[in-house]
């Protein structure tokens, strides 16, 4: 079953055919996934299934040995994480990216400090956006100057998800952006997503989860072993048949009554 | 999204505790001034008072100058994750050339002779760091690697370039930058100097103030404020008056501020407001604290890692002429194993050798409290083999005590 696509037009985001290896590994082979304005797709997989992989490479961290991205139905060429940020692609990372020496605001501005006209580092403009962006997003945070390294996993999670928000991406990429979370916090960040959805901008959610995507999604796309197993509206599967395609790599037509039965 | 972690307006923890937080001073400098201060009065009491007296104190501060410039260097180095084992030989080298340049190459006696051989000699500095600098940023050599082999390299070009011969006389002008007999400010520059200081502290606590309140965040209270301003005035107008209680020989004319004194405050300075309010001190902390994150942001690791051996090379340079200068001679040996030395002032100052935690303040402490040790040691004729004994003793001591205080801590 091909998906067919819920939202019209073009895609504000496409991977075209993306490989990448490392070494003799391919940890990524022929995948094109896409993604609409107000859309989140759900990109699941096991771990080490490649997803982190496929996403570094839009993020700029990566660049993939062949594939096209086309951003808006144009071909882009993305060679660095700031080619990407200049794109609206903003990415909170599995590791979180956070340097744990430095508070909250140099994390949030890293790489794009803002200056006083002297040149100088504006210290006093970036906690006071920090704070404004912090306020919103996590009320109680407090420990604005202080190295990220005395902050709670929580509270790190919310200083990465900060970065992404205050530059205003049409994209977003979240990889694993629960796992560090309580149940309430997952919540508060399953509210975000709606909300960010609603203001029009791309997500990609991911997880070797499926329970903490399936919900949030519009479409799912599985991963195994560095390809592709298909796409689907999520409107159109069971969470079994999802589960199916992560666990036996088979779209659900292709699951036998047998198979999905053995996987639980 | 977390839940509350701190109630708004909770009251500040009591006692020495709450001072301190109170005052928003590092605990590590707070601790290492605390050290810093029992060294000298234990060893003014050892020596029967000749420790703290302004002949002394000023020769401590002149001995300071050369390590305390590199040490500042080697935070951002050592900062970074890496380490620059060259300095000593880039020292002797870069200090050999300027020599050369000096009393062979350039005509001597004219007026812009030391002038241009001090400026070449920063040049020099600036191109082996830059040398070493980019073995390490784009062939991924280990830094250990890249400047152990400097080491080698730099100190045998020393001998080279005069075949071993010991160039002298300096330039009389190039001279003063070493503090010798005329190597001094005197007393109204050196006052001059405080007053500057000291406005330049007031106000800028003041502007902090202003700036914090305008933006509604929260500042020290006023007391705080008070009290740090207080003993940030005595500490300099202590050291003006120690610099101008020493006398020229057999005169009453002070002496005041010696000039490679006043170069090591420049410096300080300069790499204190470079760590501190540029972009490139953000990025070396931001580099040494995770890589990873750093590269990610869209820093460009490479050329920052360049521009951090580059500004060690340019201050082995600066350390390289005020050691020629007060040696009067280019000597091939100049700088051996002072490497050891700067590396030493940097982690007994605080910088963490697993990365991204490093201050100025603290490596110039560390190189003034190694310098004590070794001056007091010399006071108290403490035989030579011993004195490296007890400094590399004191060492591995600081640094444990680190450890501990940050286990501690958490
Ligand atoms: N920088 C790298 N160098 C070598 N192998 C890598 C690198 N990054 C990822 N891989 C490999 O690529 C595969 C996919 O990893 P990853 O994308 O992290 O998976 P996921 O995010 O789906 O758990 C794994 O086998 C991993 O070991
Ligand atoms: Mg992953």
């Amino acid at each position: 079953m091909s998906a067919s696509n819920p939202s019209k037009g073009v895609p504000l985001v496409e991977m075209r055919d993306i490989s990448i290896q490392f070494g003799g590994v391919k940890a990524v082979d022929g995948v094109t996934i896409d993604l609409h304005p107000g859309e989140v797709v759900g990109l699941l997989g096991h771990n080490g299934a490649g997803k982190s992989t496929l996403i570094k490479i839009l993020s700029g961290a990566y660049q993939a040995n062949s594939g096209d991205i086309l951003i808006n139905g144009e071909k882009v060429d993305i060679r660095s994480p700031r080619d990407a940020k200049a794109l609206g692609i903003e990415t909170i990372y599995q590791t979180l990216a956070l340097a744990d020496n430095i508070d909250a605001p140099g994390n949030l501005f890293l790489g794009r400090e803002l200056m006083t006209p002297y040149g100088t580092l504006d210290d006093d403009a970036m906690e006071r956006a920090t704070r404004d962006v912090m306020g919103r997003l996590n009320p109680n945070f407090r420990k604005i100057k202080e190295p990220v390294k005395n902050l709670s996993g929580g509270q790190r999670q919310s200083v990465a998800i900060a970065r992404a928000l205050h530059f205003n991406a049409k994209i977003l990429i979240m990889d694993e952006p629960t796992a560090a979370l309580g149940p309430q916090e997952t919540r508060q960040v399953a509210e975000l997503i709606k909300q960010l959805k609603k203001e029009g901008i791309g997500i990609f959610l991911i997880s070797h989860d499926l329970h903490d995507v399936f919900d949030l999604s519009d479409r799912v796309s599985v991963m195994k072993n560095g390809k592709l197993v298909g796409t689907c509206n999520t409107s159109d599967v069971t969470k079994d048949e999802v589960l199916g395609m992560i666990i036996l790599g088979k779209l659900p037509g292709e699951q036998s009554r047998q198979e999905l039965e053995s996987m639980h | 999204m977390t839940t509350a972690v701190e109630t708004p307006g909770a009251a500040r923890p009591q006692g020495a505790r709450g001072l301190i937080d109170a005052l928003e001073i590092d605990t590590r400098l707070l601790a290492m001034a605390a050290a810093l201060v029992v060294i000298w009065v234990g060893l003014d009491l050892l020596t029967g008072g000749i420790f703290l007296t302004a002949r002394n104190l000023w020769n401590l501060s002149v001995q300071t100058s050369v390590v305390g410039i590199m040490a500042t260097g080697m935070v951002l180095v050592i900062v970074a994750r890496h380490i620059d084992l060259s300095v000593g030989s880039v020292l002797g080298f870069v200090g050999m050339a300027m020599a050369v340049l000096q009393v062979e190459i350039l005509p001597i006696g004219t007026s812009w002779n030391w002038l241009l051989s001090l400026v070449l000699g920063l040049v020099l500095g600036a191109a082996i760091g830059a040398f070493q600098g980019w073995w390490v940023a784009y062939r991924a050599v280990p830094a250990f690697i890249v400047t152990l082999g400097g080491l080698l390299i730099f100190r045998g070009l020393a001998w080279w370039i005069t075949e071993g011969r010991t160039v002298a006389p300096m330039d009389p002008n190039f001279q003063l930058l070493g503090g010798g007999l005329d190597g001094s400010i005197g007393e109204f520059w050196s006052w001059v100097v405080g007053v500057l200081f000291i406005a330049a502290v007031v106000i800028k606590a003041f502007r902090t103030r202003q700036r914090r309140n305008r933006y509604n965040f929260p500042v020290r209270p006023l007391w705080a404020e008070a009290l740090v301003l207080v003993v940030s005035v005595a500490v300099i107008v202590g050291f003006v008056q120690v610099m101008n209680s020493y006398y020229r020989p057999r005169t009453q004319i002070p002496q005041g501020i010696p000039i490679p004194v006043l170069i090591l405050i420049v410096v300080a300075v300069g790499m204190s407001a470079l760590t501190k309010v540029t972009k490139f001190g953000r990025y070396v902390f931001a580099i040494g604290g995770n890589p990873e994150a750093a590269e990610l942001g869209g820093i460009n690791v490479r050329k920052v890692t360049v521009m951090i051996f580059v500004m060690m090379g340019v201050l082995s340079a600066i350390a390289g002429a005020i050691q020629t200068a007060r040696l009067n001679a280019g000597l091939n040996s100049t700088g051996s194993l002072l490497e050891l030395s700067v590396i030493a002032a940097a982690v007994i100052g605080g910088t963490s050798l697993s990365g991204g935690v490093g201050t100025i303040a603290g490596a110039i402490l560390g190189a003034l409290i190694m310098q004590s040790l070794q001056s007091g040691m010399i006071l108290l004729n403490i035989s030579t083999p011993m004195q490296p004994v007890v400094i590399g003793l004191v060492l591995i001591s600081a640094v444990w005590l680190d450890t501990v205080y940050q286990r501690r801590r958490r």
